[in-house]
């Protein structure tokens, strides 16, 4: 790897009883956007803040930008940029006072004009609008612009765009692609496909504290065959079995009561599938099909659905 | 503690913005003014004179209320947590605050002298200057027990719970409300057992009795300096930035340990003392005063 900014080697953590990372691996190069994609409660957030110096690790060993968290989060503070997944500001601290506020915490030449960062983001009608009068998308705005008051060598977004509405959550999209052109070093979290696949190079699949799979969005859709995505609903249920052997289909199986089938001859399978399912006096409810993507990965690896 | 100044700053605009502030750190202490100098020594300047210890006393003791809320509500909000991906130490946060807090409680402060001085015509203050080191180290002490007890409670609920505990014994065995001299025996053992007993006696004694020099003030000074030091160094210690992370077992015997300096000073002065009868005849020379000046006016 050419540059790498960032690296986790085996790290592990665990809150009481519950082992919420165990044994993660992986290394960002500089001006790379970095994936962490899994299901809520699969460790991503446990992982980052551990990378940010919130959080100590049990075990395992972390570098970013040549810190070790643990050993001097002071320094590596100065290095990095967050937004994070729940946080607040005071309700009554105005937009451009928190930028003015967090950027005095960082060296002189460091620091990032407020000005610059309000027109940027799209948020100079709101400069002196308290911090409690701003819209959901306003407030991830000003997280995000706040992530860049020091002009940080790595940035951690985790969960940038959840709890947002689509429009909205393309704007933040807009934003983290423009980064990527400056080409800042970005860890970023989430458990959108589309957000994995538009944004970063590359994506570590996270599941139950364990990387399962990790490479480019391409790479790791190459892995599961590239293969269409037929999502049906029937009647009755069905045996996976049978599904398998019918023409035109590479693989079935049953995830939360729908049955997912892989195929690179979409309409012979689906035709296939319609008599096969006439003949046994069954019947279609509903069918879906979706080009290949991360999500096909991720039920290929662990035979389960990534969102909730 | 390079980033303490701005973080005061936050903390001063954002305090001048809470409704909740105006109540309790001027609405009220006025409101205590005015019930003491007008109703309780009726305007009499002898008897405001007397009663000044106590009120001020009432409005540094305060600090703890709303430093111990807007901290644990920073917790309990998230927004300490954005602070500690910054280079932000506990430090700063908590100077921050008890700097904040002291800027924005002496203008109270100076306002009862003034009105004291101007709407209740109180001439002769004793000793001045010790009574203002004595509110910096009172101001400054109340707000360090405000951090402890943000730093012994998970919830706003617990946090009020233990408000209350504290600032019912506090404001009355202490000589606050009712003269110590009022208090039966038992009460004025207790009381000095309480920091809110020495800075309203060292208040009283340095701006009502006559002759009272700096050198009265030690012990008063002394330990409320002491404890504000140790309180503060045990907060640093025991801040939690998480909102779901939960007070350890330990934090709790550690600040039991704050308690430990008073309850030695205590026995001390219950065994040694005079604390109590220099209060008592401090309340008698008010009530012959009392009759004499009235027929004179």
């Amino acid at each position: 790897m050419a540059n790498p900014v960032l690296e986790v080697e085996n790290l592990v953590k665990s809150y009481g009883d519950v082992r919420a990372v165990r044994g993660v691996s992986f290394s960002v190069c500089e001006g790379e956007v970095f994936g962490l994609l899994g299901p809520n409660g699969a460790g991503k957030t446990s992982t980052v803040e551990i990378l940010e110096g919130l959080r100590t690790a049990d075990s395992g060993r972390v570098s970013v930008c040549g810190f070790d968290p643990a050993v001097s989060p002071e320094e590596l503070k100065h290095e990095i940029g967050a937004a994070l997944q729940s946080t607040s500001l005071p309700d009554k601290l105005r937009v451009m006072e928190a930028l003015k506020l967090f950027g005095s915490f960082y060296r002189h030449h460091r620091r990032r004009n407020p000005e610059d960062l309000l027109r940027r983001f799209g948020l100079e009608e709101k400069r002196n609008a308290f911090y409690s009068q701003l819209s959901g998308g306003q407030k991830q705005r000003l997280a995000l612009a706040m992530a860049l008051v020091n002009d940080p060598k790595v940035l951690f977004f985790d969960e940038p765009t959840s709890g947002l509405d689509p429009q909205v959550r393309r704007e933040i999209y807009d934003i983290i692609e423009e980064l990527r052109r400056e080409n800042k070093t970005i860890v970023l979290t989430t458990h959108y496909i589309e957000e994995a696949e538009r944004l970063c190079d590359r994506v570590a699949i996270i599941d139950h504290g364990q990387v399962i799979a990790l490479g480019s969005p391409r790479e790791l859709k190459a892995h599961s065959g590239g293969a269409t995505r037929i999502e049906v609903r029937l009647a009755k249920p069905e045996a996976n079995g049978d599904l398998k052997t019918l023409e035109g289909v590479a693989d079935a199986r049953e995830v939360d009561g729908a049955y997912v089938i892989h195929s690179h001859r979409p309409p012979q399978a689906i035709v296939a599938m319609v008599k096969h399912l006439e003949a046994r006096g069954n019947e279609l409810v509903s069918l879906e099909i979706a080009t290949p993507s991360l999500e096909d990965v991720f039920i290929e690896l662990t035979g389960r659905r990534l969102r909730d | 503690m390079r980033n303490f100044g701005s973080l005061t700053r936050m903390r001063i605009a954002l305090t001048l913005r809470n409704r909740m502030f105006l109540f309790f750190s001027v609405v009220m202490p006025f409101a205590f003014f005015f019930l003491y100098a007008g109703v309780f020594a009726k305007s009499n300047p002898y008897a405001v004179r007397f009663f000044l210890g106590p009120i001020l006393s009432l409005t540094v003791m305060g600090s703890f209320w709303g430093l111990s809320a807007a901290l644990v509500t920073f917790r309990e909000q998230g927004i300490l947590r954005r602070f500690h991906v910054t280079p932000v130490t506990a430090g700063d946060m908590l100077a921050s605050s008890v700097v904040a807090n002291f800027i924005l409680i002496m203008p109270t402060v100076i306002l009862q002298f003034l009105f004291a001085r101007f709407l209740f015509h109180v001439t002769d203050f004793g000793n001045l200057g010790v009574a203002f080191v004595l509110l910096a180290a009172g101001t400054i002490s109340f707000a360090a027990l405000g951090l402890v007890v943000a730093s012994v409670t998970n919830t706003m609920q617990e946090t009020q719970v233990i408000n209350q505990l504290l600032w019912l014994p506090l404001i009355f065995l202490s000589g606050a409300t009712f003269p110590l001299a009022f208090l039966p025996a038992v009460a004025q053992k207790f009381a000095l057992f309480l920091p809110a007993t020495y800075l309203v006696e060292g208040l009283r004694h340095s701006i009502f009795d006559p002759g009272a020099s700096a050198w009265d003030a030690r012990v008063a000074f002394g330990s409320l300096v002491f404890w504000a030091v140790l309180t503060f160094f045990l907060s640093v210690q025991l801040f939690r930035w998480e909102p779901e992370s939960k007070v350890p077992r330990r934090a709790k015997l550690l600040v039991a340990a704050t308690a430990i300096p008073f309850l030695l000073l205590g026995i001390w002065e219950n065994s040694y003392g005079h604390i109590p009868q220099q209060a008592s005849a401090a309340f008698e020379s008010l009530t012959t005063a009392g009759h004499h000046s009235t027929p004179q006016k």
